[in-house]
């Protein structure tokens, strides 16, 4: 295969590729409308989302059933909420966004020492992946929010970026094992530039492909963790409209058939990390990646 | 074989120790005082001192951390703030529901993956495969909790077939609703495993040899190409261990399960430290023998695997 045949060259081919599969497509148009919703949410919302309606409305506005007014209900304090969903979609973001940073920053420095120098080097970072990868996930994100005595939504970024970087740092060290012998490498080491400089300059952005599929990924895994930590109760507390919180709130409806509250969120998480799944597949076809899990 | 097995034990301990390290620094530094913790606001200074010296909290850090690793050999990981339990008797007692309902989940998630993903492998591009490849991506992508609950209101509070949340050892029809939503996610991710796995071996040579011999299809199926398919799926077997793991937390909370997750939430909310120390200590280590397990079972379903 000839490189640079064209304008862009790896990435115009990259995007060839993508154009044609069609989950590829669907999965982009769906993150890019949550990102458009999460962007734009005030001017979207047909109400406040934390407008309490009863005092409006009246008592019919308590668990009000979906219908025209409310096209997908209210919950008991008589907020909507479709708007809630709305502006939820800005925490999953933020929090997905905010984690795959942690992750990157620690993952990545430390997975490139790991595949470029080797030896000792190597065996303690992947000691350390291998302890890290050993936890059951959420339950370690729940150790580290322990630690601090009232979980906040940063606490819970750094407490998932904690973990998360484990996926980062095993991508970028294969990467750098097998890009460190390449000729480029050895024409950069000739040229006596400092060894910082080979990393960041020369390797990292031969190793970034796979590092964008591995963090489209995760951020799936990311909401997921974020949702299940506020239904637990230590993640974003009320009255943020967190999904996974509202699932939590809603959960003791559902035995007297007011469904909604807690059903419609999940709908939320699903097309989400649908989005992301799908994109991350999609991206890795078309770049070419083989990740091994 | 047997020092392969010794040497997989040995490399076990280093990341063991470093799992039991991490929690011990950040239980550590967690900040409050745990006597005060136990005895909340009735200890006079004489008891809260008596308490500090027993749980060995007016040591310097280091000579704590070394009482926890002498203790932890010994099979010994501290008593629960919240009731004065040993922690281990708690999660043994408590890891048994565990264990049933991930056992059962597994089972179910196996069966039901492998075979939805060899018919959709072998009725490429049918309805069959579109319906169940559509609804193993909804299960890999909906949350655990979700799914519990979703279950719950259809088939507990509106079609009255299965009773809601709780846990009778004996009684099947407690252990339906949770199994399956514990199952789901590994179900969806074999199920696709699966397919895409028997799809690459169904393109080879030998498969070709074999339907030419004139075997029947079911044969060449279930008989050649499933054996060859099936590798790759007992590698993630060993993965969902962990995955399992999270999501019984969240399972368990939702049915009130008594297991070890909803053990590690309750510890939690109490702020129950030793408590909290035990069970990710314990998930952990469950976690690494699981993955012995796997990486030991491999050589029996795959002879190319050399044990040097």
């Amino acid at each position: 295969m000839t490189k640079k045949s064209k304008i862009g060259g790896l990435w115009y081919e990259a995007w060839l590729r993508f154009k044609r599969n069609k989950l590829a497509l669907v999965g982009l148009i769906m993150a890019i409308s949550i990102i458009v919703i999460a962007i734009f949410a005030p001017l979207i919302v047909p109400y406040d989302p934390f407008e309490q309606l009863i005092w409006k409305e009246g008592k019919e506005a308590r668990l009000a059933p979906p219908s025209l007014k409310h096209l997908m209900g209210t919950d008991i304090y008589g907020r909507d909420i479709l708007s809630r969903i709305i502006y939820g979609a800005r925490i999953s973001l933020q929090i997905g966004i905010f984690a795959s940073i942690v992750s990157l920053i620690i993952g990545v420095p430390l997975g490139a020492m790991a595949g470029y120098i080797g030896g000792v080097v190597d065996d303690l970072i992947s000691w350390l992946i291998n302890v890290v990868f050993a936890f059951p996930f959420l339950l370690f994100v729940l150790a580290v929010i322990a630690v601090f005595q009232s979980p906040s939504l940063r606490i819970v970024y750094i407490a998932i970026g904690l973990v998360n970087w484990v996926g980062i740092a095993r991508v970028v060290r294969a990467q750098f094992m097998s890009l460190r012998d390449r000729e480029f490498v050895e024409a950069a080491k000739a040229l006596g530039l400092p060894r910082r400089k080979i990393i960041f300059k020369h390797i990292l952005p031969n190793a970034i492909a796979p590092v964008i599929v591995q963090a489209t990924l995760g951020m799936g895994g990311i909401i997921m963790t974020e949702a299940g930590l506020a239904f637990l109760g230590f993640g974003a507390q009320p009255p943020t409209p967190s999904w996974g919180l509202m699932i939590s709130e809603g959960q003791k409806y559902l035995s007297i058939g007011k469904w909604w509250w807690a059903i419609f969120p999940g709908l939320a998480i699903m097309y989400t990390v649908l989005a992301f799944n799908f994109l991350g597949d999609g991206l890795r076809d078309a770049l070419d990646v083989r990740l091994k899990r | 074989m047997f020092s392969y097995i010794v040497r997989k034990l040995l490399y076990a301990v280093p990341v063991i120790w470093g799992v039991v390290t991490i929690v011990f620094i950040l239980m550590a530094i967690v900040p409050g005082d745990p006597a005060r913790l136990m005895m909340g606001q009735r200890g006079d200074p004489e008891t809260l001192a008596r308490i500090r010296a027993d749980l060995g909290l007016d040591l310097p850090i280091h000579k704590q951390y070394v009482r926890f690793l002498k203790d932890l050999v010994k099979g010994d990981l501290g008593i629960s703030y919240r009731n004065n339990e040993k922690v281990v008797d708690a999660l043994l007692t408590r890891f048994k529901a565990t264990l049933k309902l991930a056992f059962w989940a597994m089972v179910l998630a196996s069966v039901l993956g492998i075979l939805a993903g060899i018919v959709s492998a072998v009725k490429q591009y049918s309805i069959f495969d579109y319906s169940a490849m559509f609804i193993a991506i909804s299960g890999i992508s909906a949350p655990v909790f979700w799914v519990g609950l979703l279950l719950l209101l259809i088939f507990a509070y509106t079609l009255h077939l299965i009773p809601g949340v709780g846990y009778v050892p004996g009684d099947w029809r407690y252990y339906v609703l949770p199994v399956i939503t514990l199952g789901v996610r590994p179900a969806a991710l074999i199920a696709r495993l699966t397919r895409s796995c028997m799809l690459e071996v169904l393109t080879q040579d030998y498969i070709r040899t074999a339907r030419a011999k004139g075997l029947h299809e079911r044969i060449v199926v279930m008989r050649h190409a499933l054996k060859n398919a099936l590798i790759p799926v007992v590698t993630i077997v060993g993965t969902q261990v962990a995955e399992l793991l999270s999501g019984a937390v969240l399972t368990e909370t939702i049915f009130a399960w008594p297991g070890v997750g909803r053990l590690a939430v309750e510890a939690l909310i109490a702020r129950d430290f030793p408590m909290i120390r035990g069970t990710v200590i314990f998930m952990a280590i469950i976690f690494l023998v699981a993955n012995l397990i796997v990486d030991i079972s491999y050589g029996f379903i795959d002879p190319r695997i050399r044990y040097d």
